[in-house]
């Protein structure tokens, strides 16, 4: 589904992404662990070219999304995203800013859109928020909007950076439940997290990063209790 | 005492407004003021638009032409500016003069309205862009649902503001023989000789549209910050 090779990304002559090589395939759920500034983030951007790559290809459901940069919207239809501070537009209702996307975008008719949001928000156990404006809705409330503005468009893929970091304590539950009934519903997810509960429970690989490369990955077994590099066993004893 | 007050006041309202319907003068240097700010804050408005989009797109000749236009103006005396425009550039040709103040006003006031709404757009969250180019709009689409009506809110406050500061720089008309209302009280003060009379009528003036101004200003921000 989503194939990465020999991605490197400069930011001016700070080198952020120094080769990365994977293969996602389609229906599994990849967490991506590792230090501030090891280019987490970075990388998943690149994925849905926020970030534009400097060298390297990237290919998606077989077609190099790097070659075809001014299809750029099509693709972005096809990866949905999350964000550690949700933004969600706060000039529209949850119900508005799940529809944008269809009517504009997709140019599916209003009241269809309208339709698709209220059963979204139902969908992310939000039933009685559809004219709720974001300011009126907690983090947790609001992470869970934007994760049913992002399915919206039906990506194939879903991207999460760090969903839950933004969060308070009390509410990560709730929106880690909501990522583990699309995992269970076979969405194909990448997330960046630094929950590692959810990283071994819901995560089938587990990529650890490292100065700008993939330095190990795994199955959450592997990595968790049997990791092989020393800066893996470093990391994993800081944060466990 | 109180006697002696009252003369003087009646006396200045006789000699300032009444006689030979001076009054007259200041009605109609209001009018050219106001239809002086109304112009060149329509003009300037469109200025300011086409400039702040020039900045922020990556044209690079755009970009220089904004830059440029912003320094000038806003590096040099307005009144400077006025006689420039009004007779290096325009005076040559046969538009009504108010026209062509109104024009070098808006010149004026759209390079300040230009950083305004170059702020505007600046001060929205770079994850709101984001965000909506994640879902698939594009740059365009991402600009008018997302971005611009969020701008609008910070624009729109100081924006009313930058029309005070217009209405009180058009004061500089009398540079070039338009007879505003600070041209009024020139007038006046020629044939009465008094020399506070015309400008304290002419200043209460100014500060009568200028506190409407502000009263709507305060309005116009507490609804658009309930709206959030
Ligand atoms: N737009 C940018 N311009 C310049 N440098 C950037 C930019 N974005 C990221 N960087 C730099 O790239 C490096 C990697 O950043 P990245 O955000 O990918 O790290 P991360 O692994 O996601 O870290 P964190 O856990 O703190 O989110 C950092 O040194 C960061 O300062
Ligand atoms: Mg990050």
């Amino acid at each position: 589904m989503i194939k990465v090779v020999d991605l490197h990304k400069y930011f001016g002559n700070l080198q952020v992404l120094k080769g990365v090589n994977n293969e996602i395939k389609k229906g599994e759920v990849v967490c991506i662990i590792g230090a501030s500034g090891s280019g987490k983030s970075t990388f998943l951007r690149c994925l849905n070219l926020l970030e534009e790559p400097t060298k390297g290809e990237i290919y998606i459901g077989g077609v190099s999304i790097t070659e075809h940069m001014k299809d750029i919207n099509k693709l972005r239809q096809k990866v949905g995203m999350v964000f550690q501070q949700f933004n969600l537009f706060p000039h529209m209702t949850a119900t508005e800013n799940i529809m944008l996307a269809p009517v504009r975008v997709k140019g599916m008719p209003q009241d269809e859109a309208r339709k698709k949001a209220v059963e979204l928000l139902r969908k992310v156990g939000l039933p009685d928020k559809d004219d709720v404006y974001p300011s009126q809705l907690s983090g947790g409330q609001k992470q869970r909007v934007a994760i049913a503005r992002a399915l919206a468009m039906d990506p194939e893929i879903m991207l999460f950076d760090e969903p839950t970091s933004a969060l308070d304590p009390e509410m990560v539950g709730e929106v880690l439940a909501v990522m583990k009934q699309l995992a269970h519903e076979g969405m194909t997810m990448v997330v960046v997290t630094h929950e590692m509960g959810f990283a071994r429970e819901v995560g089938n690989r587990i990529l650890f990063m490292d100065e700008g490369i993939i330095a190990e990955e795994g199955t959450p077994e592997e990595m968790f209790s049997n990791p092989k590099k020393e800066r893996t066993r470093a990391f994993l004893s800081k944060v466990l | 005492m109180l006697e002696g007050i009252f003369k003087v006041l009646s006396d200045a309202i006789f000699y300032n407004l009444i006689r030979e319907d001076r009054y007259l003068l200041f009605v109609n240097g209001f009018k050219v003021s106001i239809q002086l700010t109304v112009f060149a804050a329509l003009i300037g408005v469109a200025i300011g638009l086409l400039m702040a989009i020039s900045k922020l797109t990556n044209n690079r000749i755009l970009n220089r032409i904004a830059t440029a236009y912003t320094d000038v103006i806003r590096g040099t005396p307005s009144v400077v500016q006025l006689i420039v425009i009004y007779y290096a550039i325009l005076g040559s040709s046969h538009l009504p003069k108010i026209l062509v103040a109104s024009i070098a006003f808006g010149i004026n006031s759209g390079a300040y309205v230009t950083e305004l709404i170059r702020a505007g757009i600046l001060a929205v969250d770079k994850g709101q862009m984001e965000a909506a180019r994640s879902l698939g709009l594009s740059y365009y689409q991402s600009m008018r649902y997302v971005i611009v009506p969020q701008a609008i809110k910070n624009i729109l406050p100081a924006l009313v503001s930058e029309f005070i500061v217009l209405l009180k720089e058009t004061a500089i008309a009398g540079y070039i023989a338009l007879d505003d209302l600070t041209r009024a009280g020139t007038i006046v003060r020629g044939r009465t000789f008094d020399p506070y009379t015309p400008f304290i009528l002419v200043a209460l003036i100014y500060l009568y549209i200028t506190s409407i101004l502000t009263a709507f200003m305060g309005r116009l921000e507490r609804r658009l910050r309930q709206s959030d």
